[in-house]
């Protein structure tokens, strides 16, 4: 177990840094330097000399990518060029929205899929399987924003117990802050929910139809016993991969449900320093995320070596 | 009083008819082994029994154990019967076992799940039950998961979970079908003392009448749904009279006609041949571990002549092929066919490669299901330079399929239009086409039914005559090998520990390895 630990371990580090060296070659081979496509056509000569200077350009390329990774590792993103703040302070206000945001929707995601996903596979091929399985498509196919307006036309705008849109902070106490981030919590979840309930229905039918399904329920235990004890757990693994896949795309991916409900998340700050052509933010929040979802991954297949001990003693 | 009977028992899944009015009956400290071909119904029976059986099945007449009639029970009495009442074991004992849950909770499991007792209490009965199937706690920890353990040693942990509870009946479908022959002797002579201690019955199902023969009380024979023929043991070869019963007999101790021409020139020579495997560190700065698949193997092939190879799995026969088929480098050492290398640099030799065809065991995956028969038997002819063509490459199909007695126009069908005997016949009409020197039959038999078993074999015989091939035959089935080779090489852990005339070393082995697989290999009674 330590050793397959330790492999992962190594092989994240090597992503982060493979990661972090092709995201500051794609801005290094950029036309023109950093600072001219900061500024934009019409700088002043003296305004460019200035940001270059800002910006360490003077330095050679392999200084400036040490000088970037250290800081990075000591918490120092660098200065955010259009709202002159350190965009380590900016990550950490949005990650106040993000990060709770994507855990709440992966958590109604699971809770609405898991139930679901079960209650088909075990009615394989009856009237509710094939509803549910119906329900899931729509899911899959309605793009995550049109369920957006939709409940905010019908809980915020109609029924009133929401609010469209905002953030309302954490200095509030929880409860509110919570509140704000149901809707668009649901908006992203649904689409995922359907998803997973799908891969969560045919990875348990694939178990079902194993061997020692049969064996379990020759030793006398019923169909249902027999799916909780022995096929869920072996129908985890796919499930686990599809988990951390959304964890990834949730924490990344909510720039649209964060521009319809107004949220200042990730998403929008990495979408705002794009327009802005703010490279020092957008170089930080890419790694940042590419960070989370190599991190992600990791947690992932820690997880699959305790669902699987067949996994702990291989390399 | 019989603990089991079955009583014109007829079955029809979907509508499909499977059983007609199959009665049997076990009584206790009785062995009953029930015969017959894949699809003759002696495993639906079985289920019949558990009532596990699958969607769509409607059963008529009346199974009645212990004094109850499963028939009439409810799911929820079935399910305090299985296990309880009755114990099952099944062919597959690799995939039999949850791979996520230790030995000893599956087979507390059991206990659990039908009495009303403390978990600890349920894994000192379940360590009992272990060491009752032969694998004691000091060798054999509770906490083993089942990739830790062998096939047979899986198989153990089965029957341990279906006896803990020490029903009063057993069934065994096809319980040593993938297991050595050694691994099978062991497992059957578990069952049978099993069955004398507590005085169980035991219903075991198997294809083969040799591991049935040696053990069982009664034997009744099924074909299509009905049971043909059903006597005790002992005298029931004399006295069988449906013809389905004497054709079976005949198959099992079948043996071709071959009228072999063998050269004197060594068609493929084998010399010192070494391979070996690393496998990945087991402690992060430990020494890598090496297997030795292959350690310095040497042997002949003439041309025409028929070459047994035996072993238990595990022994290296695949890894032998592997090299002689020029799919796998050998460390050192020289495999050659007709004087040429089959391996020349880092390459298998082309030259070498076009002559040496290669049958597998398993009809059913070892053919593209989306392709055409005809294209099917072509594929050999991508090792050629100048493959023929258009009317040429028609004559070739139709020759290749005819010789293998298909005819022409099965070349416009797909492969699973075809029986497993079929598609083995389509596997030997690939491997013709290219008319190789040498053909590799790995296994080539195994997995047909007797009957079908005992044509292919006539059907080798009779090509190896007509067109003078080539055969090294692989298999673990020592009758087979008698009845097809003219010598036979024995291979344990990488060595030929004996070879010699096929007979010879069969009826007389002399290495304490051969002599134990001819004792382990089951047999007919000899007065058959």
């Amino acid at each position: 177990m330590l050793r397959y630990t330790l492999t992962r371990l190594t092989s994240l580090i090597l992503s982060l840094v493979a990661a972090s060296v092709v995201i500051f070659a794609a801005i290094e081979v950029l036309p023109g330097d950093p600072a001219s496509v900061m500024l934009g056509v019409n700088a002043q000569e003296d305004t460019l000399a200035a940001l270059r200077t800002e910006l360490g350009l003077d330095q050679a390329p392999a200084e400036r990518y040490v000088t970037w990774v250290s800081g990075m590792v000591h918490g120092d993103f660098g200065v955010s060029y259009t709202y002159r703040t350190p965009v380590a302070q900016m990550i950490v206000d949005r990650l106040q929205v993000s990060l709770p945001l994507a855990l709440y929707a992966l958590a109604l995601t699971v809770l609405i899929a898991f139930p679901v996903g079960i209650w088909a596979a075990s009615r394989r091929g009856s009237v509710a399987d094939v509803s549910v399985m119906g329900l899931t498509q729509l899911g899959v196919a309605v793009p995550n924003f049109w369920f957006a307006m939709l409940m905010v036309l019908v809980f915020a705008i109609n029924l009133q117990w929401f609010s469209a849109g905002g953030f309302a902070g954490w200095s509030e106490g929880p409860l509110l802050a919570i509140k704000s981030l149901t809707l668009p919590a649901i908006a992203l979840a649904l689409p995922q929910a359907s998803i997973l309930a799908r891969v969560m229905r045919s990875a348990l039918l694939d178990t079902l139809s194993e061997d020692f399904i049969r064996t379990a329920r020759a030793k006398g235990l019923t169909r249902r016993q027999a799916l909780w004890r022995h096929a869920l757990r072996n129908a985890m693994i796919p499930v686990l991969t599809i988990i951390g896949m959304q964890f990834s795309f949730l924490l990344a991916g909510g720039i649209i449900i964060e521009n319809v409900f107004y949220l200042p998340g990730l998403g929008r700050l990495i979408f705002q320093a794009i327009s802005a052509r703010d490279l020092i933010v957008v170089e930080s929040v890419v790694m940042l995320l590419v960070f989370a979802v190599v991190m992600v991954n990791f947690l992932v297949e820690l997880a699959y070596a305790f669902v699987d001990p067949r996994l702990r003693v291989r390399r | 009083m019989s603990l089991l009977t079955i009583e014109n028992l007829s079955l029809s899944i979907h509508g499909t008819p499977i059983l007609h009015d199959v009665s049997l009956s076990v009584a206790p400290g009785q062995i009953l082994g029930v015969i017959g071909e894949s699809g003759s119904g002696k495993s639906m029976t079985a289920f019949a029994t558990m009532q596990l059986l699958p969607a769509g099945a409607a059963c008529t007449g009346r199974i009645s154990l212990s004094g109850q009639d499963v028939l009439d029970l409810s799911e929820a009495q079935m399910c305090a019967l299985r296990g309880n009442a009755v114990g099952m074991v099944f062919q597959e004992p690799m995939t039999a076992l949850n791979p996520l849950k230790t030995i000893g909770d599956q087979v507390a499991e059991t206990i659990l799940v039908h009495e009303r007792i403390s978990r600890r209490e349920a894994m000192d009965r379940a360590r009992d039950a272990l060491a009752r199937a032969e694998l004691p706690e000091d060798r054999f920890p509770l906490t083993r998961y089942p990739h830790e353990l062998s096939g047979g040693q899986r198989q153990r942990v089965v029957i341990a979970m279906a006896i803990a509870l020490r029903p009063a009946l057993l069934i065994a479908d096809e319980p040593t079908t993938a297991l050595d022959v050694t691994t099978q002797a062991q497992i059957l002579k578990l069952l049978t003392r099993l069955v004398r201690e507590d005085g169980m019955g035991l219903l075991i199902i198997s294809h083969d009448l040799a591991v049935v023969a040696d053990m069982a009380d009664e034997i009744a024979i099924m074909q299509r749904g009905r049971v043909v023929e059903h006597g005790p043991a002992r005298t029931l070869f004399q006295t069988m009279q449906h013809p389905y019963s004497r054709a079976l007999l005949a198959a099992s101790t079948h043996a071709p006609d071959r009228d072999p021409v063998i050269n004197d020139d060594a068609l493929l020579v084998v010399q010192d041949v070494v391979r070996s495997y690393t496998l990945p560190r087991k402690a992060l700065f430990g020494p890598p571990r090496v297997i030795h698949a292959v350690r310095g193997v040497s042997f002949q092939i003439k041309r025409g002549e028929s070459l047994g190879l035996v072993g238990e799995s595990g022994c290296g026969k695949s890894t032998l092929t592997r090299a002689i088929l020029g799919l796998e480098q050998v460390q050192s050492g020289e495999i050659t066919l007709g004087g040429q290398p089959v391996f020349t640099g880092h390459r298998p030799n082309p030259q070498v490669r076009r002559r040496l065809q290669v049958v597998f065991q398993d009809p059913y995956g070892s053919f593209n299901p989306r392709h055409r028969v005809g294209r099917l038997v072509t594929e050999p002819f991508h090792l050629s330079e100048n493959p023929p063509q258009g009317a040429a490459r028609a004559a070739a199909i139709a020759e290749a399929l005819e010789a293998v007695g298909l005819t022409a126009a099965d070349q416009h069908k797909y492969i699973h239009e075809f029986s497993g005997g079929q598609r083995q016949r389509i596997a030997i009409a690939r491997a013709l086409i290219t008319k190789p020197d040498l053909i590799i039959l790995d296994e080539a038999v195994s997995a047909l039914d007797v009957q079908v078993r005992a044509q292919i074999l006539d059907l080798l015989a009779d090509l190896s005559d007509r067109f003078g091939l080539t055969y090294l035959f692989i298999s673990h089935d020592l009758s087979v090998v008698r009845s097809i080779t003219d010598r036979v090489l024995v291979m344990q852990l990488g060595e030929i520990v004996e070879q010699g005339a096929t007979e010879q070393v069969l009826d007389n082995p002399q290495h304490p390895y051969t002599q134990q697989l001819v004792a382990a290999a089951p047999r007919l009674p000899e007065d058959v």
